[in-house]
Formats: C-alpha cells, structure tokens, sequence
C-alpha cells in the first residue's frame, strides 16, 4: 500500500514537472505581449517593464530562475497583469471560494447522480431508465453559461430569497452550486448505471437474488460497493476540476473564486499566474487521482495485490 | 425518507432566506452607492493607472486642485484649490490652497505634495512605467525633464549658456525621429524599400553602399563604423540619446551631427562636455536644473508655469494624473518611483485627500470606500460609502439592477437595450459621452497611401444604420474626429455619400479590378466588433465593390498589431482625457505613440503649435478647426460614430447629471427616498 502510494506521489512531482515545462515554453509563444495596453507605450518603458520582471534574460535563464526562485525562495513570482500582487497571494485568496462551491456542488451532483443512475440500472430500459438518462444527457449538454442565467431569471430575479449574482449573502452559494452540480450530476448518473447493469448481471448477485436476500439489500450490500468504481475513478479528476472553479459560473454570478485566472490568465498573457495556476492544479490533480486509487483499493479487495 | 429531505431543503430555505430586504433597502439605509464597476482595478496609484474603472474610484479617493461641477460641463468648483488666478497670457497660474485641504490620516495637504506628484509622475528613471505622464507635458520643461533632453535641461536652462536655446535647439538633440534604425535590423542595403532609401538619402553620398546590420547594433563603438554610418547612427539617436563614448567620439568632429551653422566649434565642445559631465557625475537627478513648472511658493500657494497659453487649465487639473499623492506615504513604503511593488495603495495603508477613503479592498469581489471624515468639506458629503463591484458580466449586471442589488450599472449591452428601453424607460440613461469609433488607416501601404482611396472608403460607410441598427444605444454619426462639445465648431467633414465615393474611387485611380492586395480590416474578438467589422464590410463592398477581409485577434495581439503597424485597416476608439479639442488631435502628430497610421503633416503639426501659442480663446478653437479639417481632408483614419454612454440608474440617485466626460464627482451624490 505505501509502496502504491509513494510510487504515485513521485509520478505525481514528474507529471507535474513536465507539465510546468511544457507550459513554460508554450505560453510564451502565444502571439501577444502581457504589457499591450490601449494607451501606447514607447519601446523604453516595454524593456523596463521587461526588464523589472526579469523577461528580458534568455528563455533558458528564466526558466532556471522560475524553479529557483519556487525551490529556493517558495515565491511563486508577481502577477504580470494585475501589478503589485504575488501569484500566490491570488491563489490562496481565490481558492478558499472556490473550494466552497465546488464541494457542494459535488455533494449535490453526487447526491442527484448516484441515485439516479442506481434507479436506471434497476429499471433498466423502462420509462424511469430513459427519464434517467434523458435528464442526464441534458446535464451534459445544457452548459453552464445557458443553465446560470436562466437560473438568475427564473429563480432568483422572482424570489427575494436569492441574490442574481454576488458572495456576500449565505444563499449566494446556493445557484452556483446547482448550476455546476447538473454536469457532475450526469456523468455519475451514466457512469454509475453502467457500472450497476455490470455488476447485477453478475452471477454472485443472482446467487444472492436465489438464496432470497431481499432486493434492498442485495443493491445496498453486494451491488453498490463494485458498481460504483467507475464513478469513483471519475471523481478524482472531476473534484480537482470542480474545487479549481470555473470561469463561466464566476463570471456570470460574480463570485471571486480562481477559476477565471485560468482565462484570464492566458488573455492577458500572464506568464507568471498561468505557471502557478497548472502547477498547483498539477499538484491537486495528483493527489485527487491518487485519494481516488487509494478509494478503488480499499473498495476492490482484488486491487490491492496489484 | 423523502419527507426528511423535502422537510431539509425547506428549513435551509427559511434560513437563507431570513434576510429578505434587498441589497439596495440595506444600503440606502445605510448611504451607501452600489456601483457596478466592470471589472477589477489593476490599481488605485493615480500614477500607475489608465483606465476608466480605477478612475472612478481614484476620483471617489482624490481630489485634485478643481472640481467637477455636478451638473455643468466644462464648469471647476474648488478642490484643494479655493482660488485660481491666470496671468494676461494664460501661462502662469497661481492657485491658492484651502489650508483646510487634509490627507485621511490628518495632515495637511500642501503645495509640496503637488509638486512632489508632478515630480513622481514626470520621473525619468525608465523603470518608471507611467503611462500617462504626457498629461503633465502642459507644465513648462514638464516634456524635457521626463524624456531627459539634456541639451534642453543642460544647456537651454541656464541663462549664462553663451547661446540662447532658441538659437541652440536647432541642433539634432532629440533624434531624427523618420529614420528608425530598428527597422533596417538585419536587413541589407539592397533589401530596402524606396520609402526607407529616401529617409536615409541626405546621409549617404551618392551610389555609396553601407553594411547596415552594423549601425542598428545597440551599443555601438562609433570607431567601428564608416564615416557615413556614423553620420546615419549619430543623427538617427539624438546627442541627447547618445552614451558616453559616443560623445567623446562626437568632439573629436562634431560635424557628424546637424548643427546650425550660427553654432561655432566651441560652443559645439561646451554643450558636449556638459552632456559627458552628467554622465560622469553618475546622472544625478535634473529636477532642480530642469525647472519644470510646478513650485510651491508657500505651503498653500502653487505657482504653476506652463509650456504656453493654456485657458482651459483648470479643466485639466480635474484629471487623475493632476492628483496629488501624500508624499510622506509613498515615501513611507518606497523611493518616489517605486513602481508596483510599493504597498502605499493597499488598504490599511493608502492614504487620500478625497471626500472617500478606502475601506476594503478584495480581489475580484469587491472595494469599499467610506466617508473621509478628514475631508475639508465632508459635510457637504451625503454618502456614507461607495461599494464597487467588478462586473464583467455586463448581461449579470443588467440582471442584478433588476434585482435590486445595483444603484448604477456600468454599462448596458447593446442587445439589452431594447429591452432596458420598455422595461427600464425611467431608469435608462443615455447620454453623450466625449469619445470617437474610427478605423486607423495604414498610410504606409498600398493602395491605403492615396488620399482619394482613404476618402472613398470614409465616405461609403454608412455611419446612420451602425448607429441605429447595429448599436441603438443613442451614439451619432461621426462627421469628424473631435466629439462636439462646447464652441468648439467641428469640421464637419464626413458624412455617408456613396455616389462621392465612387467618384474618388474612380479619381483615385484604382478601380474594383485593380490589382492590389487584399485589404484587412483588424478588430478586436468581441460581438459587438465582429458585427460592427461586418457592417463596415458590407458597405465597401455594396458601395464601392471592395473586398474586405475581416482579421479577429483578441485584445493584446490587437494592440500589439496596431503598435508594430502590422494591419491596413484597424477599428479602434479614442476617449478624451479633458474637455477640448487637442485630446482628440494632438494623438495624430508623426510618429505620436498612439498614432499608428504613418501619417503625419507638417501643415497640421503647425496649426496644432500655433493653437498652443494663442491665448484667446476663440481664435484658439478655429485654428483647431482648421487642423481637424487638414487632418480629414487627408483622411487617414475613418470616423464611425461618437459615443455615448448607456447605462441604468435608480430613482432615488440624485444629483447624477449627464456629463460629457462622464467623470461624476461623488461628493455631491445623494440617495434620496422617490
């Protein structure tokens, strides 16, 4: 198990490192400069500000200086487009918000999908089945930039209860969540169906339905635990994405979390938040795939000899 | 089970719904201005910024030697200023302080400070990246001392130099400004173009061949060049511009630069060796020797020196770059030009001489400013605060008007504006707003750098429909390129003609056949532009049966497209900074930062300058007439349509009149019941 769990961790550092490295040359040859403004600047104040932020040094050496400087002095550099303020100060602003939201708005996808995947599989090709995976495909397809506005119109625009846009009131989080949960919501629906009519086609769980164990618990105690890997396997990545935040549902609802950094972070060529965010987002992608083998292992008995 | 679950859901709805008065009944109790602000300030350093959105909240922050008159366009009410007073000509200005005048920690706005923010926006460090520091430019040796013109600073200030300036300056100080070494870069003298052979002709003696990879080297040792080169690489740079070793090489011939002949060799030495003495005294600062306008005779009265008549000056002290900044905060977090890394502006430490200060300030949420109690004349404030949300969604915003969370939206959508116009006909505003849409024209390409051809295109496009079928937000039909405003009589130049346009066409001498190459027309990846580039589109094709290729490129290649030059035809707009006519013209001189096109004119240039010579007003206005219509008659770039803003605002915002530059001073704002 440790052995698993190290072997991963040091993946992780390559994956990661190659990740850093492949998107510190790529960034930079994206047409366009991180200090354009409307107002023109003269080639003087362009090397000086080039200057200031060490971009004028050979690609190689500010290469080595990005790692020097995160290993040596743990400084994640300046925000080139909004001066003054560190990456990192950005990050760890941003991600508590984000956080937030996207942990309930897992817990409610989870919530939606799990069970209505579950009562696909048991009515598998009756009406509840295709309801099921009707509302699913919506969920897939219905994006989140159609779903929030036609939230703040319908829901919270009628309803004193709710602000259309904001995070400055408790029931702020409320729309958001929701408007993000319908994705999550349908991939589990889909992915815990298939796992579901996988596993009661399975002879253990005839043997179960022969020997007369009532069918709640023949679902609850035998099928659930093996029908839910694959879900399980998708819920690493999709909660390191979820808890990053997500440009559209920040824009539209005015919330200050980090995931319009990834954005806006490329629009504006910001060298330096683009790094930070693919590295911390490496990181958490990392560790969200490896808490969700360590889930698979003790879920999967046979696994653990892997 | 599902009744525990239905019953959860409803006891957490009655939680969250236990504050049920919207944002807007809590803050009008409380005096507070909900804004939407668009987007998050990239800073509150009144030096450091260009934008409109920090400059709604530095004018809440700040408050510079006039005031915006609420209601009155181009009209000043005392600021820090009780009283200005011009000399006959309009050059000198004394303003006399209100010693009442106090920063939000208590002290006392002085003199001093303004001449310490003059002097930290106008820094010549080239660390220093100020991007507005032109404005200060009205201030006599403003340009000389932020640019470094040492021959001016040097030589030109000191009334025991044995030449008079006026004589002097004739020399090559500043650089010859058409020949830009950088573009011959690692080109050979066979690979230039015609255009780029004539700007080097007066250097170069007949059938001569020069290495030019050599001369646009960056440090160059003038020892390794041939006297030709020299001559080019000297006269190109500027002796103000030159290095150390450069001048010394300069005195042993002083010829390689243009001097006028009145300048004898000796004086020639002595403005040289001053140049090099600076250098070796390690350039000391020159902001005693510079004698830039600003001085502070006492702690309440500012003697302000201009660089020529200038009537409309307490106009300009209105804009941000006039502010003062507290000198002994800055100086209490950094040098006078640390740049970004300064803290002075974060909240907790900013410290302001406005009717606001800063309360609280997070990233992409929200920023707060609260009643200066400081403030000389805080009674006069009605608001408690101002909050500023950062609303990039512009179809959020008009959502959350409608929701009550917002007293004034930033703008409105052109596609909500129909809807705004049935739904919102008592809370939508629109109003004229001092800026310009336009289409930067190449001149340096063909077919673009034919008159004719330029003037055909501006004449087919048929500014009315964009205006009242594509944008419908109330804007006009741009006849010019100077908004109207005031007297100030506009050129009236353009106006959509089809039939005239053709006939230019045909003058020009190209016709739909010719041969040139397909024009480009480069705008920014937004809708609205995409529809407006479309439009513009259609109409050359319908009027003039000109293909046009449209060419998105999101906004920073923009910029940097249209600054490399790299585009025939460009969609832009301009905004004033202040309320006259030279805010829109004084951009197109050649080679001026924002200028772009490659045009210039000797002709407009001199109207521009003996604009800036005449005090009388009136006179002034018609010659900036005349030089808008020099200007449109060349046409180098295309007026599409003046702005206007749109947005929504609530009944009980009063004081809120429309103003041309749309800079509404908050100290005057009330909420009031409807």
């Amino acid at each position: 198990m440790l052995r698993i769990i190290l072997s991963r961790l040091i993946q992780t550092v390559v994956v990661v490192f190659l990740l850093v490295t492949f998107t510190f040359f790529a960034v930079r040859a994206i047409p366009g400069n991180p200090f354009a403004s409307d107002k023109a600047t003269s080639p003087e104040e362009q090397a000086a500000l080039e200057a200031y932020y060490g971009l004028d040094k050979p690609l190689i050496v500010q290469y080595g200086n990005y790692w020097k400087n995160i290993l040596v002095d743990g400084n994640f550099g300046d925000s080139l487009a909004m001066k003054g303020r560190k990456v990192s100060t950005l990050i760890s602003e941003s991600f508590p918000i984000s956080f937030q939201l996207g942990i309930l708005s897992l817990a409610l996808g989870m919530l939606i999908g799990i069970p209505l995947g579950i009562i696909a599989a048991l009515f598998h090709n009756r009406w509840q089945d295709y309801l099921a995976m009707i509302i699913a495909m919506a969920g897939i397809c219905v994006v989140a930039f159609v779903l929030g506005p036609i939230f703040q119109i319908t829901i919270a625009s009628p309803l004193d209860a709710f602000n259309v846009a904001g995070w400055s009131r408790s029931s702020d989080i409320v729309l958001p969540a929701i408007t993000l949960c319908f994705g999550v919501a349908a991939y589990l629906a889909r992915l815990t169906r298939g796992g579901m009519l996988d596993v009661l086609s399975q002879d253990y769980i005839r043997t179960a339905r022969a020997k007369g164990v009532p069918t709640r618990d023949t679902i609850i105690k035998h099928a659930l635990r093996p029908a839910l890997m694959p879900a399980v396997t998708y819920l690493g990545p999709a909660f390191a994405a979820i808890i990053t935040g997500s440009f559209v549902v920040e824009t539209i609802f005015l919330i200050p979390g980090m995931g319009q950094y990834f954005v806006l972070g490329i629009q504006s060529k910001d060298y330096n938040l683009v790094l930070g965010l693919v590295l911390f987002y490496g990181i958490l992608m990392g560790v969200a795939n490896l808490l969700s083998d360590i889930a698979l292992i003790f879920m999967d008995p046979k696994l653990r000899t892997a | 089970m599902f009744r525990t679950v239905t019953l959860l859901a409803f006891a957490a709805l009655t939680f969250v719904s236990c504050e049920r008065r919207s944002d807007i009944e809590i803050a009008n109790e409380e005096k507070i201005l909900i804004i939407g602000n668009s987007s998050e300030p990239k800073g509150l350093d009144p030096h450091l910024v260009s934008g409109v959105l920090e400059s709604n909240i530095i004018r809440a922050l700040f408050e510079g030697l006039c005031v915006e008159d609420p209601a009155k366009n181009s009209s000043s009410l005392p600021g820090v200023a009780q009283k200005w007073t011009p000399n006959e000509d309009f050059t000198e200005w004394i303003f006399e302080l209100n010693p009442q005048a106090k920063w939000s920690d208590g002290a006392q706005v002085t003199a001093r400070d303004f001449v310490f923010s003059y002097k930290r926006l106008l820094s010549p460090d080239p660390n220093w990246p100020a991007e507005y520091s032109e404005m200060l430019y009205f201030l006599k040796n403003g340009e000389a001392y932020n640019r470094s013109y040492f021959g001016h600073i040097l030589c030109g200030n000191d009334p025991d130099f044995p030449l008079p300036w006026d004589t002097l300056q004739e020399a090559n100080f500043k650089g010859d400004r058409t020949l830009k070494l950088e573009n011959f870069a690692g080109k050979k003298f066979t690979d230039l173009k015609e255009i780029d052979l004539k700007k080097l002709a007066p250097y170069l003696t007949e059938g001569e061949t020069i290495d030019l990879s050599k001369i646009t080297a960056e440090k160059v040792d003038l020892g390794d060049l041939s006297e030709t080169e020299r001559r080019i690489f000297c006269n190109a740079t500027g002796i103000d511009k030159l290095n150390k070793d450069q001048l010394q090489f300069l005195k042993t011939d002083t010829a390689l630069v243009k001097w006028t002949d009145e300048v004898p060799e000796d004086v020639r030495q002595l403005v040289l060796d001053r140049i090099i003495g600076h250098h070796d005294s390690g350039k000391p600062n020159l902001w005693d020797k510079a004698q830039v306008g600003v001085t502070a005779v006492d702690p309440v009265t500012l003697k302000i020196n201009l660089r020529g008549p200038v009537p409309f000056l307490p106009e300009i002290t209105k804009h941000y770059t006039w502010y003062p900044v507290p000198e002994h905060i800055v100086l209490k977090y950094g040098e006078i030009n640390t740049a970004f890394s300064s803290r002075w502006t974060r909240p907790g430490n900013l410290v302001s001489n406005g009717p606001f200060k800063l309360k609280e300030w997070r990233t992409n949420h929200y920023l707060e400013v609260e009643k200066n109690p400081e403030y000389w004349d805080a009674d006069m404030v009605a608001l408690e605060g101002i909050r500023y949300l950062p609303i990039k969604n512009y179809f959020t915003e008009t959502r959350m008007f409608g929701d009550n969370q917002l007293h004034l939206t930033y703008t409105v959508p052109s596609e909500l504006i129909p809807m705004a116009k049935e739904r919102y006909s008592k809370e939508l505003r629109q109003e004229p707003y001092v800026g310009v849409r336009f289409v930067r024209v190449n001149t340096r390409k063909e077919p673009l750098n034919n008159p004719k051809f330029r003037r055909a295109l501006s004449l087919a496009i048929d500014q009315k429909s964009i205006c009242e079928k594509i944008l419908q937000g109330g804007q006009t039909p741009a006849s010019g390129i100077v908004p109207p405003f005031g007297d100030y009589q506009a050129a009236n130049a353009i106006s959509f003609d089809p039939v005239k346009a053709r006939e230019l066409l045909a003058e020009s001498g190209y016709s739909t056949d010719s041969k040139f190459s397909e024009i480009k027309l480069l705008t920014t990846n937004s809708e609205s532009a995409v529809r407006e580039a479309e439009s513009l589109q259609a109409m050359w094709e319908q009027h003039l049966g000109i293909n046009v290729r449209i060419e998105q490129r999101e906004w920073t290649t923009y910029l940097q497209k249209q600054y490399d030059a790299d585009f025939d035809l460009c969609v832009a707009g301009w905004i004033g900074d202040y309320l006259d006519p030279t805010t829109f013209l004084e951009m197109w001189i050649t080679d001026g930062g924002n200028n772009s096109t490659g045009w210039g004119s000797k002709e407009f240039e001199g109207l521009l300058n003996k604009a800036e010579n005449t005090a009388d007003v009136a006179t002034r206005m018609e010659i900036l007439a005349e030089a808008e219509s020099t200007f449109l008659n060349d046409t180098p770039v295309l007026p599409v349509y003046f702005y206007t803003t749109n947005y929504l605002i609530r009944p009980e915002v009063k004081n809120w009149h429309p103003l041309l530059l749309n800079n509404h001073p908050f100290k005057f704002v009330r909420i009031e019941k409807p």
